[in-house]
């Protein structure tokens, strides 16, 4: 399709109620699915000769911690032919299982390990789930947002054990994250405090 | 009696001078035909994501520097690109030259280093010996502009850190006088010699069609023979005013992307040099006082470029919510931020995507069925950098 418009009206009819939503900005399509819809739609993306999404791009996964549908898994592609770039979003809550698109994609493989290894989001029919980026022996999943930023766990080469060894961190001084925000208003917990006495009031 | 054969299991680093940094390859082989390759990755992760989300816009800067260390610039414009869109701020004309420039010259670093260490994979010591020497040459530039020599961290969003120092424009261009020289000798050295091409040629074919499967970009894709640079079919800043071609390969092996790499180069001082003629003087970054510092004197003089100034290096600035994916041609290939804002003046999420994890990830594809000596030749034609692949 030569123009965002065209394709975003040939995606609506096409795949119908397999989309949610679609939304142009930024000269790029965002669409809205569905878990049990990814394949189709990457099929139907990949293959339609109007599409021709042949490259996967990308594959991650944005974690809202406070909301019931945890993470928001995102799939980035690109049609060559084209020239248009396409994103393509859906919801799914914590232990969630979802579906592996290395049969249609190759390159998914490790792009899916990744997000595995990251935010410990697992895929189905995924040939080789392993970790890939941290270290082997590795706990947690440290993109989520609840995992700290200094890790849970340090290693050491120990003079005593001849041998690397791993223990939980020490911190001399903990981290600081200084909330510059508004410091004219004072900083959160002051606001906090200002607020639960105006409500006792 | 029948024999029972055991194949071979080898571990090809982490630490080995061939492995470009710190790859671990479990290499299973039969006699000396490799049958499949494991690529351990990770022993370089730094959690650069994890850590740019705790940091403010200005403070991610510097860890682009340090994903691609042999090119760092060109992942700093990415990110740039991607919070200008954001926040829709117009970058100078000067800004986006002196940007062009120095990412032109990024690729030149790159691939000197690729193109010269390829050849010492495969046996040849003097054209590292000779391309170094450019190199330092280029790095000086960097230093320069920035204070150092690789870690640049130059570009900020909106223009760049600081306008070029006096008399850096005149001695690029007569590193663009010099250089095309050198480049002949390297080919001279590797282009018809005997050995370089026994040991390239027909080695790590990659077809039109596996090139779009494994996500490959770049001259990875291009020596493939499909014409695609993000330079020419997404344009940013000023590549669409300047005229330059795209070398495109026609058997996908080893071989022509050292061919492509070698002409790009060439396109690359030809673009350095468009750029140095079309440049005048002016602003180097934007002017809103709430994105771009203010000037060291206008502090002494204006309480506002005072606040400013405190407010930008304490708590940053602001990014209205909102999400966008950004990807320049870097030397490896698509380099890609996709950012994510929150209102707030740290990023939400700011994924990055690295040309080279898409690459190291078909090695089993592209070695099987090749003699164990054609693993480094293969590698070194990858231009995997460990500071990208693992982030």
């Amino acid at each position: 399709m030569k123009s965002l418009e065209d394709l975003e009206k040939k995606i609506n009819s096409e795949l119908t109620t397999k989309i949610d939503k679609t939304e142009i900005k930024h000269n790029q399509i965002y669409i809205e699915t569905d878990k049990e819809d990814i394949i189709d739609v990457a099929i139907f993306l990949k293959t339609n000769q109007d599409t021709k999404f042949r490259q996967l791009i990308d594959i991650t996964v944005v974690d809202y911690p406070e909301q019931n549908q945890r993470f928001e898994v995102v799939y980035l592609f690109l049609s060559h032919e084209f020239n248009q770039r396409l994103i393509v979003k859906y919801s799914i809550a914590e232990n969630e299982v979802i579906p592996s698109l290395t049969s249609i994609f190759p390159s998914a493989n490790w792009m899916e390990r990744e997000v595995f290894d990251m935010y410990g989001v697992s895929f189905k029919d995924h040939p080789d789930l392993r970790r890939i980026l941290t270290d082997y022996g590795f706990e947690g999943h440290p993109l989520r947002k609840d995992f700290p930023l200094t890790g849970h766990s340090e290693v050491r080469y120990s003079e005593d054990q001849k041998k690397v060894i791993s223990e939980p961190v020490k911190l001399e001084q903990n981290y600081r994250n200084f909330d510059y925000e508004s410091p004219w208003e004072g900083t959160k917990y002051i606001k906090e405090e200002i607020e639960n006495n105006d409500k006792k009031n | 009696m029948t024999k029972k054969i055991k194949n071979l299991n080898l571990n090809f680093g982490p630490q080995h001078p061939a492995a470009h940094g710190v790859l671990r390859l479990i290499l299973e082989l039969d006699g000396e035909v490799v049958e499949k390759a494991d690529p351990h990755i990770g022993l370089l992760h730094r959690g650069t994501e994890k850590l740019i989300e705790n940091k403010t816009y200005m403070q991610a800067v510097p860890y682009f520097d340090r994903l691609d260390y042999v090119a760092p610039m060109n992942q700093e414009h990415a990110f740039a690109l991607a919070v200008e869109k954001i926040l829709k701020i117009d970058v100078p004309i000067r800004a986006q030259y002196i940007r062009v420039i120095f990412c032109e010259i990024g690729r030149i670093l790159s691939h000197i280093l690729n193109v010269t260490t390829q050849a010492l994979d495969v046996g040849a010591l003097t054209p590292s010996l000779w391309g170094f020497e450019e190199r330092e040459t280029l790095m000086t530039f960097y230093e320069r502009a920035s204070g150092s020599r690789l870690h640049a961290n130059y570009f900020r969003a909106g223009g760049v850190h600081q306008d070029l120092p006096k008399g850096l424009e005149e001695d690029i261009a007569k590193f663009c006088e010099t250089f095309p020289k050198i480049i002949n000798d390297l080919e001279s050295l590797l282009t018809d010699n005997r050995i370089f091409k026994q040991r390239n040629v027909d080695i790590g074919v990659v077809t039109k069609e596996d090139a779009l499967d494994y996500s490959f970009s770049g001259v990875m894709i291009r020596g493939s023979g499909v014409p695609w640079d993000l330079r020419k079919s997404q344009p940013y800043d000023c590549y669409e005013s300047l005229d330059f071609k795209i070398p495109v390969g026609k058997n996908g092996d080893c071989y022509d992307r050292y061919l492509c790499r070698i002409e790009e180069m060439k396109e690359s001082v030809s673009i350095i040099k468009q750029c140095l003629a079309k440049m005048e003087k002016g602003p180097i970054k934007s002017l809103d006082g709430k994105i771009s510092p203010p000037p060291k004197a206008e502090i002494k003089q204006s309480m506002e470029a005072l606040i400013h100034h405190f407010k930008l290096f304490t708590e940053g600035y602001r990014v209205p919510k909102d999400e966008i994916y950004t990807a320049v041609e870097a030397p490896k290939g698509e380099f890609g931020v996709y950012l994510i804002s929150d209102g707030s003046s740290k990023p939400y999420k700011c994924k990055i995507r690295a040309p080279g994890f898409s690459h190291l990830q078909s090695m089993d594809y592209l070695i099987k069925g090749h003699m164990l000596a054609d693993v480094p030749a293969v590698l070194g034609s990858l231009d995997i950098v460990f500071g990208e692949v693992d982030r």
